[in-house]
């Protein structure tokens, strides 16, 4: 049961860095326009390939 | 890089929108240093080209730093350097086919976006915690017999560790609301759910810290995630609502010119228009306030103020009220302080009885946690001196009563309301429907009569030419002198006519008529004494002369929007009773409620009336809702039991009504009732279910075999059961879903 010791850190620090990117991609706005962040990815820049 | 010359969205999935006024968004724009940054409302925006379209247009203003549209709520941001004037910017995108208007995001807005992100966090957090715990009383249970107690032990003080921070952060929504109900002396919902968290926390400690078998860590992290569920889903689905109902208000109106001292004319916000201002109002402007007419004498649609298709012309001292559109040239009026006119006061009284009334209506979920907060804690007291008398241990009775507070906490009743709501307030706000209130739902949903108001509502406002009584020729040579007028009559006449010519020399006589040269000859168009007619006949109808030749009669009728007679037809299915009450003449309203297949409706309604027929109707026991867009209509919306109004009401009818729908059609009232019978046939069931849950759970707890595994299971199983049967209602209902169009919108 030895295991124990590293796994169950091991998971809460797993869950913990989910919470911390939630909390991080709410506070910059990454869920202020799912609509347009959908769209966005099609449009056509008029810069010519590199 | 180019920008399409076609108007509009280019995946078609909205029709451009026809380039009207563009208001002078100079007062919004709010400057830092030499940076001006503007807020802007687009309509029509829906896919990725409408966004590159709109961005990269505005982007090619000289000095244009940022433009970036938000496409889920249509908002814009624009900042620029330089000499860019903000007016260009506006006038860019309606050029590009899509309908703009400046606007406040106001501290309001914030504030709530800033609750709800709280919210959000709080229930993540409590996700977090419910999750670890879960994973380690899942293994205390599985382990049974074959854990070690000091395995055990060590799962507990871990859970425990995790629970403590978890819920001190994310129960605090509940905990202070608890608080500030206990200092009003009313207990509501969050003083059970404090007092059952709390306990848990406690319980749990002192039997892990005598290595006992049961703790209900996961119980309180899990209990507090599923209840933050339901009140983020609240707080979202109210900012959505206000924010919706901001949005249509900004496309309403928004600024105004003021003449300044001196005669100089400046643009300002209609929200700081003050009484006693001069404001000079264009040709087809809508007068923003009350106001008297200084100069010259105009005539007035008053149509939204008073329901009267026929337009009033006011002389100098006359009162208009905010919602008249000024139809002749320019005119120059003096804003006055709404209590100084007596419509105004009087709709403002009635408004003010209407909110008392509004206020005193409980909600079915205020009722349900009215049984239910004093019940839990009376069962729960009963299991502690059940135990006790029975002969148990101090600390078994005191062990079961907080079992019997977690197991009954109510996660299912706390959701069973909101997530109902949150699937029909989504479904409606897809369909353009806004509602205004939480309650609104299920107030139309107890409805068995419609009032209905003529003008806007039932019939389309603009006035049609009666067909099959007037020549080709007629209807050309009276265009070209329509053609130069604002009138609506006029207005109908050229709709019939079509493009053509205009006549020489054209003068409008306000209150009369319009004169000018066709082909050299003068000729008359307007009222019957205007052109020499003694006609003491209806006023819906305009008189034209040329020379010397016999006058002809125009006939105009005030036409019903063609889904008026099916929605009336409709509701009538549903067990709902319709009637009409109207501002305008007699003649207008019968031909309009028999059209549309009302037999009872009442004419020459004032504001006053219209409440008094309310109150009649509820005297005799109907639950009224009433459908209308104008002024007059303002307090009898209040006062009705449930309210719509369409998006193109005046700013206090709007404000008054529980309900506001977008988009032309009327059938959207059958919808909305259909939608709210269903959800409040939802919402009982819910309730149903949840009291079912604890008929089941309570004799369990109080028998003492609630253990922490049984009380997961329980609860987690009743809120998933009560959300599933909220969802039923996103399914398909009679009547069809949105479009796909629809999907996105405003």
């Amino acid at each position: 049961m030895n295991v124990l010791i590293f796994m169950i850190p091991v998971a809460l620090a797993l869950g913990g860095l989910g919470l911390i990117a939630f909390i991080w991609a709410l506070k910059s706005g990454q869920f202020d326009d799912p609509d347009g962040a959908a769209e966005r990815i099609l449009i056509d820049e008029d810069r010519p390939a590199p | 890089m180019t920008i399409e010359a076609e108007a509009g969205c280019p995946s078609g999935l909205e029709p451009a929108a026809r380039g009207g006024q563009v208001q002078d968004p100079a007062p919004f724009v709010t400057r830092a240093g030499d940076r001006n940054a503007l807020d802007l409302l687009v309509r029509g925006a829906k896919c990725g080209g409408c966004l590159a379209k709109i961005e990269k247009g505005v982007g090619a203003l000289p000095g244009v730093e940022v433009a970036r549209l938000n496409l889920s709520n249509g908002r814009m941001r624009v900042e620029w350097s330089g000499a860019l004037k903000a007016k260009q910017v506006v006038e860019t995108v309606a050029g590009l086919g899509y309908s703009a208007a400046a606007f406040d995001p106001g501290d309001a807005d914030k504030e709530r976006l800033k609750a709800e992100r709280k919210l959000l966090t709080a229930m993540a957090v409590a996700g977090f915690g419910a999750a670890n715990i879960m994973l380690l009383s899942v293994s205390v249970w599985a382990g049974g017999a074959d854990m070690g107690p000091e395995t055990r032990q060590l799962m507990h003080w871990i859970a425990g560790l995790i629970a403590t921070p978890v819920v001190a952060f994310s129960g605090r929504p509940f905990f202070e609301s608890a608080y500030a109900s206990i200092k009003a002396r009313r207990l509501n919902m969050d003083m059970p759910i404090t007092l059952a968290v709390v306990l848990a926390i406690g319980m749990s400690f002192y039997e892990t810290l005598k290595n006992g078998p049961h703790a209900y860590f996961d119980a309180a992290c899990t209990l507090i995630f599923f209840l933050l569920i339901g009140r983020f889903l609240d707080a979202r689905l109210r900012r959505r609502a206000y924010a919706a109902a901001n949005a249509l208000a900004a496309m309403q109106t928004s600024t105004a010119t003021r003449l300044a001292e001196g005669g100089k004319a400046e643009a300002v916000r209609a929200a700081d228009i003050r009484p006693g201002d001069r404001l000079m109002l264009a040709a087809g402007e809508q007068c923003p306030v009350d106001a008297l007419v200084i100069s010259p004498e105009s005539e007035w649609d008053m149509r939204l103020v008073t329901g009267e298709v026929t337009p009033v012309a006011m002389r100098e001292g006359g009162t208009v009220h905010a919602g008249a559109v000024n139809l002749l040239g320019p005119v120059e009026i003096k804003t006055i302080a709404r209590a100084q006119d007596s419509l105004m006061a009087d709709i403002a009284r009635m408004l003010e009885a209407g909110e008392q009334k509004k206020s005193a209506y409980r909600r079915i979920a205020d009722k349900a946690s009215e049984i239910y907060v004093p019940t839990v804690h009376i069962v729960a007291l009963l299991a502690f001196v059940g135990w006790l008398v029975a002969g148990a241990g101090l600390e078994r009775a005191v062990f079961t009563a907080v079992t019997v507070l977690i197991i009954t906490c109510p996660c299912a009743l706390a959701l069973a309301a909101p997530v109902v709501q949150v699937v029909a307030a989504g479904r409606l706000f897809r369909d353009h429907v806004y509602l205004s209130s939480g309650d609104a739902l299920e107030r139309i949903a107890a409805i068995d009569h419609v009032v209905f108001d003529k003008t806007g509502t039932l019939t389309l406002g603009d006035p049609v030419l009666t067909p099959g009584l007037n020549t080709e020729t007629q209807i050309e040579l009276a265009a070209r002198l329509a053609r130069g007028s604002r009138h609506p009559f006029s207005r109908a006449l050229v709709r019939a006519a079509g493009a053509g010519v205009l006549a020489d020399q054209i003068e409008e006589h306000p209150g009369s008529g319009v004169t000018g040269l066709i082909d050299g000859v003068p000729a008359r168009l307007g009222k019957a004494d205007f052109v020499g007619v003694d006609d003491a006949g209806s006023g819906s109808s305009l008189w034209f002369r040329r020379g010397d030749e016999a006058p002809v009669c125009f006939r105009f009728s005030d036409v019903t929007r063609p889904e008026a007679a099916d929605t009336v037809a409709q509701l009538k299915l549903m067990g709902v009773s319709s009637e009409v009450l109207s501002g305008d003449s007699e003649e207008r309203v019968a031909l309009a409620a028999r059209a549309v297949g009302v037999d009872r409706w009442t004419s020459q309604a004032s504001p006053r009336t219209k409440a008094e027929r309310l109150d009649q109707l509820e005297r005799e026991g109907r639950k009224v809702l009433m459908v209308g867009d104008g002024l007059n209509d303002a307090g009898a919306l209040a006062k009705a039991h449930a309210s719509i109004a369409p998006g193109g009401a005046v700013d206090v009818s709007r404000l008054a009504a529980d309900c506001v729908f977008s988009g032309d059609s009327i059938g959207s009232v059958v919808r909305i009732v259909r939608i709210a019978r269903k959800a409040r046939a939802l919402m009982l069931e819910n309730f149903g279910f949840s009291a079912l849950y604890n008929l089941v759970a309570v004799p369990i707890a109080l028998a003492g075999w609630a253990t922490p595994m049984v009380a997961a299971i329980a609860m987690s199983g009743s809120s998933l059961i009560v959300t599933l049967n909220a969802l039923r209602l996103s399914g398909r209902l009679a009547g069809g879903g949105g479009t796909t169009a629809d999907r996105r919108g405003a």
